[in-house]
């Protein structure tokens, strides 16, 4: 198991955090840019040196500031994928590979390197320049590197950021057949959900250099502990302020106007979290009819189809978003500026800290 | 030039005022005299002499700023601390010091009655009027502009390459040699070429440190004062070999300085 306490003073924030990897299972590290994500990663792999703090796997103890152990990088055995890929561009396919093998033979060495780019699909650019290939193909040696030395820990620095959406989806099929693999324990660092959702088996949700929440995706959608949470895994936030409602219920007087209910007990300034898929828009001026507590009279501001469901942007006393069928809003003659009612159940509606 | 406002037609002379005043000189070694007998006046024993010892002078002086310069330019290059702007500041001073004032400072550093001139004598280590003075001289010179070059090739190097190179298990010195090193080689080339560039034509500090003895520390520059009252058309010879050899190495440096630029492009 890969345990790390690492707490450094950077230049915008004072990174904090404790984590733990169990071998086999990897870890999203998730959140905004500048949060510490990528310094943790560094300092797992022994490229920063934190204040204070503990890095240890196994029984093997990699950093300790106490007891003043602080192995260098080249002794730690991390397999580092990092943003760019940092393929050496003054060496082929295989020698990048090859500069991770050292104590081989030269023959063994372009043997092994080759192997492990064939085991990516990419054995056949093994003379290639890391200038000729492109984005995915350059993810695939440095995947190829980072692996042929087995390491004991994998690290990626968001793996997919660099490819365009098309090579991302097929990277991250491979990432996933890697991720899959290794018993190796691995941290990812990514500021998409559904990446970290996808490929990792719990995400720690990282926030001005603490860890915020930490959990599977699914817990992390159903319980959000933040607004920050609650807008990472999709959620639109109201902001208003809460007071106790009929029959145990919580009731939001909105910034802006109008009221929600909510079946989570808060008290004084809240975040409102509701997901597109909760959201029921209804023709303006019809009846209330059905169980949904909460009603807001709303304009369309946007409506985008993505395949056979329509992403409508709505705009009440503060914007919020509600997913439908296309053939919903067809039917419904969605277009900017159409007065709609928003409904969803107040069941559905999770009270964060602002 | 589409346009040819009076502003234009005055820009033009310009140019063309600058390229004649800059080149005619240049011209002007080579075609003062036939090109048979500056090939013979190289033959004469005076102007051998320099011209082999510029070689080995320079050479040297090459090797020492290469071998030290190196790691110290990847230093300034890929550390911050304290102080670090001055350090980069008086490593450059040697730049624009007027020669007269270098020659002085070596005397009163590594003269016989320099701050070093005790430790050195000890030593049994004589630099004032010998070819060693000259290395130290060239050396003195010639050191910022690889030290200039170095650093900013070495700073240029993504870090991420150097931090790939320590998790795939090469130490720090492996890092320099196999990564550093060969990712900044254009520029390294470019700030040598110029170094060396430098160390050729230099004249004052070597004149005042080492003196001008023929076959000892007669460089071509100083072979070239030495005989241009008494033997022009040698003098002229020499100039045209320094002239050839200045133009090797600023071509050299223009077409390192392509290639460096074409790896940043499609790297």
């Amino acid at each position: 198991m890969l345990v790390a306490e690492i707490a450094t003073e950077l230049r915008d924030v004072d990174l904090d955090l404790a984590l733990e990897v169990e071998p086999g299972t990897c870890l999203a590290l998730v959140g905004p840019s500048g949060a510490g994500k990528s310094t943790t990663l560094r300092a797992i792999a022994g490229l920063h040196r934190p204040d204070r703090g503990r890095v240890r796997l196994g029984s093997s103890n990699w950093f300790d500031s106490e007891a003043g152990v602080d192995l260098p990088p080249e002794r730690r055995g991390c397999g580092y994928l990092f943003q760019e890929y940092a393929l050496f561009p003054h060496l082929s396919a295989w020698r990048n590979v090859a500069f991770g093998l050292p104590g081989h033979a030269r023959a063994e060495r372009r043997r092994l390197a080759l192997e492990s780019l064939e085991s990516f699909g990419v054995g056949g650019l093994a003379e290639a320049a890391p200038a000729q290939l492109s984005g995915g193909e350059r993810q695939r040696v440095a995947l190829a590197r980072a692996l042929a030395r087995d390491p004991e820990v994998l690290l990626l620095d968001e793996p997919l950021a660099a490819l365009d959406s098309r090579t991302s989806a097929t990277a991250s099929r491979e990432l996933a057949r890697v991720l899959d693999r290794t018993s190796a324990p691995a941290i990812m660092v990514t500021h998409d959900f559904g990446e970290a959702a996808l490929l990792a088996d719990a995400i720690a949700v990282v926030d001005r250099g603490a860890i915020v929440q930490r959990g599977t995706p699914g817990e992390l959608s159903a319980r959000p502990a933040s607004a920050f949470v609650a807008d990472f895994t999709g959620a639109a936030v109201l902001f208003g302020v809460a007071r106790p409602g009929p029959g145990g219920t919580t009731v939001v007087e909105l910034d802006g106007g109008g009221t929600a209910s909510s079946t989570d007990l808060a008290e004084g300034a809240v975040g409102l979290a509701i997901y597109p898929w909760e959201v029921t828009i209804e023709p303006a001026g019809e009846p209330a009819h059905g169980s949904a507590l909460n009603r807001l009279e709303a304009r369309v501001t946007s409506v985008t189809e993505i395949g056979n469901r329509a992403r409508v942007g709505l705009l009440a006393s503060q914007p919020l978003v509600a997913e439908t069928t296309g053939e919903s809003a067809r039917r419904l003659g969605l277009g900017p500026g159409t007065a709609v009612v928003a409904t969803w159940k107040a069941t559905a509606t999770r009270l964060v800290e602002r | 030039m589409r346009n040819r406002g009076p502003f234009a037609i005055a820009l033009f002379v310009a140019l063309c005022a600058t390229i004649l005043f800059l080149i005619l000189p240049i011209v002007a070694i080579f075609a003062d005299t036939p090109p048979g007998e500056l090939i013979e006046s190289l033959g004469e024993a005076r102007a051998r002499d320099a011209l082999w010892l510029s070689l080995r002078t320079t050479l040297a002086a090459i090797a020492v700023i290469v071998v030290i310069g190196t790691p110290a330019a990847y230093l300034l290059a890929t550390r911050e601390f304290r102080g670090k702007a001055a350090i980069v500041t008086a490593i450059e001073l040697p730049l624009v010091l007027p020669p007269a004032a270098a020659g002085i400072g070596l005397l009163a550093a590594f003269g016989p009655q320099g701050i070093l001139g005790g430790a050195l004598e000890g030593a049994g280590i004589e630099l004032v009027l010998q070819t060693a003075g000259v290395v130290v001289a060239l050396t003195f010179v010639a050191a910022p502009f690889y030290l200039r070059g170095a650093q900013a090739a070495f700073a240029a190097v993504d870090p991420a390459l150097l931090d790939a190179a320590r998790t795939l298990g090469a130490s720090e010195a492996r890092t320099f040699a196999r990564v550093a090193i060969p990712c900044a080689g254009s520029g390294i080339g470019a700030g040598l070429a110029l170094a060396w560039g430098r160390a050729l034509g230099e004249f004052g500090a070597t004149l005042m440190f080492a003196g001008s003895f023929q076959g000892i520390t007669q460089t071509a520059p100083l072979a070239i004062f030495a005989g241009f009252s008494t033997d022009f058309s040698a003098a002229l010879a020499l100039s045209a070999v320094l002239v050839a050899a200045s133009a090797a190495l600023l071509l050299s440096v223009k077409l390192l300085g392509r290639s460096s630029l074409g790896g940043v492009g499609a790297h």
